[in-house]
């Protein structure tokens, strides 16, 4: 019995995810998002493969050189090649948006689940403190959190997931409170399910939809967070290439050599894009009033 | 409508309460000694251990909270600078005007490009108008702020020589920060009011405004536009907290004299009652924004006076603030 269920289950799931993939392969912007997206992905893994130099290699006799075979982006204040940093770059934010988004999503799950799932006082007292959670605009927490963890990547990931949680949590709490009483939850409790196999197996796979949304649509704006953080300098150190900080760097040199600040704003504009295209795509393929 | 409005001052008060005593826990956990840091890392034990008395970072948690958020709302002090030895209230009065003027230009800005943009879009759905309006909405909300700063600056001020580069002496000062502050929120403002249009621009009712002969730009702002006002309204307060942040960003490149350079330059010093207060104070700002939101909504949405009337808990407010 077991096993044929399962079965069922799995080939129902296919299909929907079939559904979804021929919504979304129809909207040719999300197709774009999602293929920049890959590109990046394995720009980050095959960084020293393709970069030209190493990020951190210094040429001081060679500063604010402008773009040649050589350096064919040209060379920062420490000539240092700018093509290089960029590619490197591309690990850093991947690691923001990625890392920052999954803090954020478990800990937003986890009380989320807590609110929506036992609901009467434990959801009332997290929802207060959501409420004030949500008071302190979300830039201002995490510059808050990352001054108080200190200066660093890490730290900026840390503080950014911890500020974001909060829509996470309301979206769990939503989904889990519209199912609690649907007689299947009813019937898992029948056949004495521990509520945490309630909760993993049944309850949440109902909030996935939204939460993917949410996620795809929150690691475009976690990278601009960080490079928020890194201009005030509480992100990325020297001689770390991330985005945000190599555009604070350049900043000092607005007058002298603009390309440090053009290039990577472009870079960021490019990849923040491409994860809310596909973050669009994937909130119109899984909007289920738009089915067939 | 007075008891909608004492109602929710009155729920201000513990959201305050636990604004205050997150951002202080967040403050107090901070590693690093602030006598230390006052002092420099040649101090010695002794006037390590007088400045904490001094400063009554010896006393415990609780004490220390209670005397920090009694200080604050009764007397509005919010302790002196690490440094300067300036007490934070006073710095925050001279600097606020200036951070809240550049926000709200920021939000009228937005309101002014976003909602035409918006409505623009979902009039002509699926039309290039509206393809181009949302790639170009996304494309401003997929752009770092300061980023956009820098290159205006870069444009306007330093290659075309039209606009200051820094300072608002001059109200053309205002120009760039606003305008780069601004088109975050514009593009947020348009994407929320094109997806609000569409879900009632099939209505019965706009049908039959139209049948009535009503002239189309009436039918527009009168029915489709005002039935769908509540949640762009939301999001434009949202915005706002969103743009007070900005701000803080925009008047560091700017070099204005506001909350956002005070802060900034107090997190890589450490200062940290500076810091503190900054953020309290402005998170009592937004607080306030979104109360005046809410009391925007009871006054354009006879439905939320109703449902407060007939003494129902929570107003549709909350429900779309869960829902943006």
């Amino acid at each position: 019995m077991e096993s044929s269920g399962v079965i069922a289950a799995e080939a129902k799931k296919e299909s929907n995810i079939s559904i979804v993939w021929r919504r979304l392969r129809k909207n040719k912007l999300a197709v774009a998002g999602l293929i920049i997206i890959s590109l990046l992905i394995l720009i980050a893994i095959f960084a020293p493969l393709i970069a030209p130099y190493d990020y951190a290699e210094q040429d001081l006799t060679n500063t604010f050189a402008p773009p040649s075979r050589e350096h064919l982006l040209g060379t920062d204040d420490l000539g240092r090649d700018e093509l290089s940093r960029l590619i490197y770059g591309t690990r850093q934010s991947l690691q923001i948006g990625v890392f920052s988004v999954a803090i954020a999503t478990v800990l937003g799950t986890t009380l989320g689940v807590f609110a929506g799932f036992y609901g009467g006082k434990v959801d009332i007292l997290l929802m207060r403190f959501l409420d004030i959670y949500q008071s302190v605009p979300g830039l201002l927490l995490s510059i808050a959190l990352a001054t108080s963890l200190g200066p660093g990547l890490n730290n900026a990931i840390i503080a950014i997931g911890v500020s974001t949680m909060s829509v996470y949590a309301r979206i769990i709490r939503a989904s889990l409170l519209k199912v609690r009483s649907m007689e299947y939850i009813e019937a898992a409790r029948a056949i004495n399910a521990t509520d945490f196999r309630i909760v993993m197996k049944y309850a949440l796979p109902n909030a996935i939809a939204p939460l993917l949304i949410s996620i795809t649509m929150n690691i475009g704006n976690s990278i601009l967070a960080a490079s928020m953080l890194s201009f005030i300098g509480l992100g990325a150190q020297p001689p770390v290439a991330e985005w945000g900080a190599m555009l604070t760097a350049g900043k000092d040199f607005i007058r002298i050599h603009g390309s440090l600040i053009t290039y990577p704003g472009i870079a960021m504009v490019i990849s923040v894009l491409s994860f809310n295209l596909l973050g669009d795509g994937l909130r119109d393929a899984l909007d289920p009033r738009l089915k067939n | 409508m007075i008891n909608y409005i004492v109602k929710r001052l009155l729920l201000m008060i513990p959201v305050l309460l636990g604004v205050s005593l997150l951002v202080f826990t967040i403050m107090y956990f901070t590693p690093g000694d602030p006598a230390i840091i006052i002092l420099g890392p040649s101090a010695t034990q002794e006037s390590i251990a007088q400045t904490k008395q001094e400063l009554g970072l010896d006393k415990p948690f609780g004490e220390r909270y209670l005397e920090y958020i009694g200080n604050a709302f009764l007397r509005f002090d919010l302790g002196k600078s690490f440094f300067t030895g300036r007490s934070v209230s006073d710095e925050v009065l001279i600097r606020l005007p200036y951070t809240l003027k550049l926000a709200g230009l920021a939000i009228l800005c937005s309101l002014i490009i976003g909602i035409p943009a918006g409505a623009t879009a979902a009039m002509n759905q699926n039309t290039w108008k509206d393809n181009a309006t949302m790639f170009g909405a996304l494309f401003f909300l997929s752009m770092p702020a300061f980023w956009f700063a820098l290159v205006l600056v870069m444009i306007f001020s330093i290659n075309l020589k039209l606009l200051p580069v820094v300072g608002i002496e001059t109200w053309t000062g205002y120009i760039l920060p606003v305008i780069s502050m601004s088109v975050g929120g514009a593009a947020g403002i348009a994407r929320q009011t094109r997806s609000s249009m569409l879900e009632v621009i099939r209505q019965d009712y706009v049908t039959t405004a139209r049948a009535k002969g009503q002239k189309e730009r009436l039918v527009v702002i009168g029915h489709i536009l005002r039935n769908g006002l509540i949640p762009i309204v939301v999001v434009a307060g949202n915005s706002m907290g969103t743009m007070m942040g900005g701000a803080l960003i925009a008047e560091t490149i700017f070099s204005i004299p506001g909350m956002g350079s005070y802060m900034v330059n107090a997190i890589s010093k450490r200062d940290y009652p500076v810091v503190q207060g900054g953020v309290l104070v402005i998170a009592v700002c937004f607080s306030l924004i979104m109360l005046l939101v809410d009391i925007v909504l009871a006054f354009v949405d006879p439905r939320i006076r109703a449902q407060f009337s007939s003494k129902k808990k929570k107003g549709s407010a909350a429900k779309w603030k869960a829902a943006a």
